[in-house]
């Protein structure tokens, strides 16, 4: 276990939706972590991104937390969703959209 | 990594898998996968991509950095 663990923790916990991501949501690094925003973005759902290059510890660290082993990866309400493959297919089958109605996410206002 | 390795890591790793690679932009680097298993049927994508990930064996995010990835149980 790494010592990211409780920072990780720390961020579910005080955030609904959170993006781990290479960049920022205005601009992101990889083409990966693009398309993750876009879907968000799209959902009109508010989200935390933690942007993993400026942060080695974590970047790392969110690879043990889940046995996922890329970035993106999307958290809602603590729990992990997926990468962004994963984002993509269960956008287009409206899973997602479902997922957030479940967990009582509302919309940005 | 060639595209003939990542299949023959995937079919080692899930023995009933049909995969299928496409080179997206020709460079060795960006690769997209489609695998489908009967052994995947009931489990969650996060399981069946969690799979394919051990079947790669600690390469993916490393020596191979973009691997697009679908799975599914058979029809």
């Amino acid at each position: 276990m790494s010592d990211a663990n409780p920072r990780i923790d720390a961020l579910l916990q005080s955030n609904d939706i959170v993006l781990f991501m290479k960049g920022s949501a205005l601009f992101p690094q990889c083409g990966f972590s693009q398309r993750a925003v876009a879907i968000l973005d799209h959902l009109g759902v508010p989200f935390e991104t933690v942007d993993v290059l400026q942060d080695p510890e974590i970047r790392q660290g969110i690879k043990d937390y889940s046995d996922w082993p890329t970035v993106p990866q999307l958290y809602v309400k603590g729990e992990f969703v997926g990468g962004s493959d994963i984002m993509m297919e269960m956008f287009q089958a409206g899973e997602l959209q479902q997922l957030l109605a479940d967990k009582e996410i509302a919309k940005a206002s | 990594m060639a595209a003939e390795e990542i299949e023959s890591l995937i079919r080692q790793g899930i023995p009933d898998a049909y995969v299928e690679i496409t080179d997206l932009a020709g460079d060795g680097d960006h690769y997209e996968a489609r695998v489908v298993a009967e052994s995947f049927r009931g489990q969650p994508r996060v399981k069946q991509h969690q799979r394919v990930y051990q079947a790669l064996g600690g390469r993916m995010g490393n020596e191979l950095h973009a691997l697009k990835l679908s799975t599914a149980a058979p029809e």
